[in-house]
């Protein structure tokens, strides 16, 4: 195997199993005397609960028990706050976080109030019928505006407010970017709430084993060693007998890492009161509300610039809804205020948010995580400058990209991982440029759009720029061993939820050990396999984890050549690795299996040199000190059906700057998936609350993801600037996709409406919207 | 009360007593231990849950267990005949990364299959409609799009 693994596009590991229908998720586990669980969820948003019946739950044949939070004695506890508020001076932050069953009160609808045990599902749900809870209702904190003023309903009446945090970040001066200006945009901006909807619901299997004193817990979790140390605290067990193995996972997207739900707090300690294993599968109903949602932001942004297009400051002022609970501090109003500067320059900027508590579901980061929030604020800026200062929106957006030479680039304030918002490498023009070149926008300006609309066609094009910041801290551990058989096997904590790790992983190992990629065994998210770790999030996966592979797997083949030297009594150097043997350059007759060497490195006899281990394995952490910054530019050319208002992608491109490549058919694969998450968030999806919180659309029926006919064919090419930060160059991929594209319909249909004076400054859009919006904006034209 | 039914899964006959209200989903996961066919959302949108009756791609999470009585169930378990072996649309996806967590796959597969058998060469349109009666919120399309073409010349190789 001499040729190079590390970016070729290798078919997965993990697919014959997956096709096969052959791959454990957590709802096929199945184990004997295992009981089921079902929870009773308020469908009032907020009220006082007076009490709660129980009716004949407990006495119904087949429940083994019911449980309401007077149950849970002590161990009834609001959960941890995840993320520490971060070093930002002058930052107010209450928190408030997520409680196992409600006490008292509840606070969102679709909030556990009971938990009921029984020997199938079916009869659990009956039980939940048979109780009876009491209810006071309360006027809803729905609309954030309204929740800050005086009067308003509190969702946490002990705070006597509904602010969760307000906190101002600056970089130069924005009143002096005021007074320079030639030209200052003002406007306001909505962006609404969607949820994840990864394909499998949640899930929680959990078993305790009295003879052993073990605890294992299988978990649709994105962070199962989080799980594992935070369990083990609660119920005052040992790490070591605390064992959760997130097996495969359909989907995660962020919302599989809110850590504790109630759910796995409830079933971890019901199974030791009760000695059986439990099993909860959440259902598509419960994950609308159960499950946390995110994106409601509203934001008063301010542009200052010259005539000619530079950007002399920002000033940005918004609300962030944070829903009823905020267990992850304020990770997400950072990342928005972080994100929206882009690959600009903004010499001023003043970025100001208020987190405000909401009678709705949790609110924690969904692929993007605030992110798109930052880009919508920006392009749209960006875009309306140019209109009135009459120049085109490519230019105003080259004008102002940060030069290659400019890098490291410092944005002075402090991004979600706290250290100073630092981009690390990127090269902007060349990625507008081949988006162009790849969406013809030359010639569609000049000849497609006027001819069409001619014919009476709706057209429109648009290019947008972001940048991500990605691959954040702490770290990331593995562990590479060569076993007897020559093949590899590598485990580390981050789980996966469909991301390739099995292979890419595979990829980075493979070349440094010299086998092939499918002969390198990837273990993870099984806490017993590999102890430390911090989890799947914010695009870190290949870039973290795949870091520390490449340190263990370079380790381990520092200890392969070092072995073979003194068997071959070869120097080092003159040694090559090929198809799993070690053999002197050249020369095929002198080889050794690594096999046959891991075998050696374990004797049965005699004794392992002092200083020396037992065995090929290494096992290293890698921590970056700052993230690494990834780029793109995506294009899109929309039609707009003139009776329905239904939308027609007609094209759409990614020109994606990720740094290294490990695996081009697995970055293409989320590059896709994100862009129709997008499109879903930009065109379909949109949680829609009334004024009393309830959720009117918690079903696959009401609640459109884009299928196969909405999402068109992506067009793609990478650019690779390779991240000076990590060893592999490498820089995370996994949002890219979706945070655009809001910005890149608003754009389009801006153009194709250019006519009437259309300025979408709202995401999500739907048919009803988007006419209703040109509707309004003919009226003003005609005014 | 408990119904005594006979049905036919992936070859192989079963007689169970189930209840009237046992979802025919949960009885080929949890009563017969097939967990290879998903359930995505209980209210027959996603199409995880397709498995084939009497040869017709159905939503396994809007019928009963008791209306399968006498009839044949087909699931993505039995679809390469063999544990070792894949059928050669599962190939296609395999070549062509038409998967990322894999969860909505099955019933994708499932529906693809009767699909396939009446358009052995369809077009990306005719793939694209067929597709979006099943939900998959990973790939975005693009590729399960290409795995199917190639599944189906793969079909048509393996019975030319
Ligand atoms: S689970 Fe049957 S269609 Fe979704
Ligand atoms: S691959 Fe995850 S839902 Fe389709």
């Amino acid at each position: 195997m001499s040729t190079r693994q590390f970016g070729q596009p290798i078919k997965r590991n993990e697919d014959p199993r997956l096709l096969a229908g052959r791959a454990l998720f957590t709802d096929d586990v199945h184990l004997a005397g295992m009981l089921h669980v079902a929870f009773l969820r308020s469908d009032l948003a907020h009220a006082r609960i007076r009490s709660i019946d129980l009716g004949g739950a407990k006495e119904r044949p087949g429940v083994a028990a019911v449980y309401t939070a007077d149950d849970l004695g002590e161990y009834w506890q609001p959960g941890p706050l995840l993320v520490p508020p971060p070093p930002v001076e002058q930052l107010e932050f209450h928190p408030r976080t997520q409680v196992p069953l409600a006490k008292d009160k509840v606070r969102h609808a679709g909030e556990a109030v009971a938990v009921v045990v029984a020997e199938s599902r079916y009869l659990a749900e009956d039980a939940l019928d048979d109780i009876f809870v009491d209810y006071e209702p309360l006027d809803a904190v729905v609309d954030l505006e309204d929740a800050l003023k005086s009067g308003s309903p509190l969702v946490h009446d002990d705070l006597g407010h509904n602010i969760n945090a307000r906190g101002t970040q600056t970089k130069g001066d924005w009143a002096q970017a005021e007074d320079a200006a030639d030209l200052v945009i003002r406007r306001r901006f909505h962006y609404d709430r969607g949820t994840a909807a990864a394909m499998e619901n949640r899930g929680i299997v959990a078993s305790w084993d009295d003879k052993s004193q073990q605890l294992t817990i299988w978990d649709t979790t994105q962070a199962p060693i989080a799980i594992r140390n935070g369990l083990a605290g609660m119920l005052g067990l040992s790490e070591h007998q605390v064992r959760v193995i997130a097996p495969f996972i359909g989907g995660g997207f962020g919302p599989k890492i809110m850590m504790f739900y109630p759910e796995e707090v409830l079933l971890a300690w019901a199974t030791l009161q009760l000695g059986r294993p439990l099993k909860w599968i959440e259902d598509r109903e419960e994950n609308f509300y159960a499950t946390t949602q995110e994106r409601g932001q509203v934001h008063d942004a301010t542009m200052a610039l010259k005539n000619d297009g530079t950007v002399l400051g920002i000033k940005d002022v918004f609300l962030h809804d944070a829903g009823a609970y905020a267990p992850y501090g304020l990770t997400l109003p950072i990342s928005s205020q972080c994100t929206l500067l882009g690959p600009y320059v903004v010499p001023d900027y003043h970025s100001e948010f208020t987190s405000v508590f909401t009678n709705k579901p949790i609110v924690t980061p969904y692929r993007g995580a605030g992110r798109q929030h930052g880009v919508f604020v920006m392009e749209r800026l960006l875009d309306i400058a140019a209109e009135e200062l009459g120049i085109d929106p490519i230019s105003i957006r080259r004008k102002n990209y940060i030069q290659p030479d400019q890098f490291p680039y410092s944005n002075e304030i402090i991004f979600q991982d706290f250290t100073q918002l630092t981009y690390d490498s990127g090269n902007y023009e060349p990625a507008l440029d081949r988006a162009l070149e790849l969406i013809g926008y030359q010639e569609f300006i000049r000849e497609d759009q006027p001819r069409r609309e001619a014919g009476g066609k709706r057209v429109g094009i648009s290019v947008v720029s972001y940048i991500e910041g990605t691959g954040i801290g702490p770290y990331e551990g593995a562990r590479v061993t060569v076993e007897a058989s020559g093949k590899v096997s590598v485990a580390t904590g981050v789980g996966t939820q469909g991301q390739g790790h099995y292979t890419s992983f595979a990829q980075v190992v493979a070349d440094q050990v010299g086998v092939a990629a499918s002969d390198v065994h990837v273990v993870t998210g099984d806490t017993d396999l590999f102890y430390w770790g911090a989890g799947t999030f914010a695009s870190r996966g290949a870039v973290v984890a795949g870091n520390a592979m490449h340190a263990a797997a370079t380790k381990v083949r520092d200890k392969i050549l070092k072995m073979a030297g003194e068997k071959l009594e070869a120097a080092e150097e003159d040694l090559e690795l090929i198809e799993g043997r070690v053999q002197v350059k050249g020369v095929p007759q002198t080889s050794i299996s690594i096999g046959e060497l891991a075998v050696e490195a374990n004797p049965m006899r005699g004794a392992v040199r002092p200083g020396t281990e037992p065995g090929l394995e290494a096992t290293e952490y890698y921590g970056p000190e700052r993230g690494a910054t990834a780029s793109g530019v995506h294009a899109m050319i929309l039609r707009v059906d003139p009776e329905t208002y239904l939308l027609e992608i007609e094209k759409y491109v990614v020109v994606h700057d990720c740094g290294t490549v490990i695996n081009p058919l697995i970055l293409d694969g989320q590059i896709q998936g994100g862009v129709a998450q997008g499109i879903g968030n930009a065109f379909y999806e949109q949680l829609h609350f009334d004024e009393n919180g309830a959720l009117l659309n918690a079903s696959l029926m009401d609640y459109l993801l884009p299928t196969a006919a909405d999402v068109p064919n992506i067009v793609s090419d990478h650019m690779e600037t390779p991240s000076p930060l990590n060893p592999l160059g490498v820089k995370g991929a996994g949002e890219a996709g979706a945070i655009p594209v809001g910005a890149l319909f608003a754009q389009a249909l801006d153009n194709a409406f250019r006519d009437i004076g259309l300025e979408v400054r709202e995401i999500p859009l739907s048919p009803n919207r988007l006419f209703e919006l040109v509707t309004e904006a003919s009226a003003r034209g005609n005014a | 009360m408990d119904q005594t039914i006979s049905v036919t899964v992936n070859g192989r006959s079963f007689e169970r007593s189930v209840e009237p209200r046992l979802l025919l989903s949960d009885f080929l996961r949890h009563e017969l231990g097939l967990t290879g066919t998903h359930v995505g959302c209980e209210h027959g949108v996603c199409g995880a849950c397709t498995v084939l009756l009497d040869g017709v791609a159905v939503r396994s999470c809007l019928l009963f267990a008791v209306q399968t009585d006498g009839r044949d169930v087909a699931t993505v378990e039995g679809l390469a005949g063999g544990p070792q072996a894949l059928h050669p649309l599962q190939h296609g996806f395999w070549e062509k990364h038409g998967l990322q967590c894999g969860f909505c796959t099955p019933g994708i597969l499932m529906s693809l299959v009767p699909f396939l058998e009446e358009n052995p060469d369809p077009t990306e349109e005719e793939i694209r409609e067929l597709l979006s009666g099943n939900i998959c919120r990973c790939t975005g399309y693009q590729k399960i799009v290409e795995a199917v073409q190639l599944g189906a010349r793969l079909i048509q190789e393996k019975s030319a």
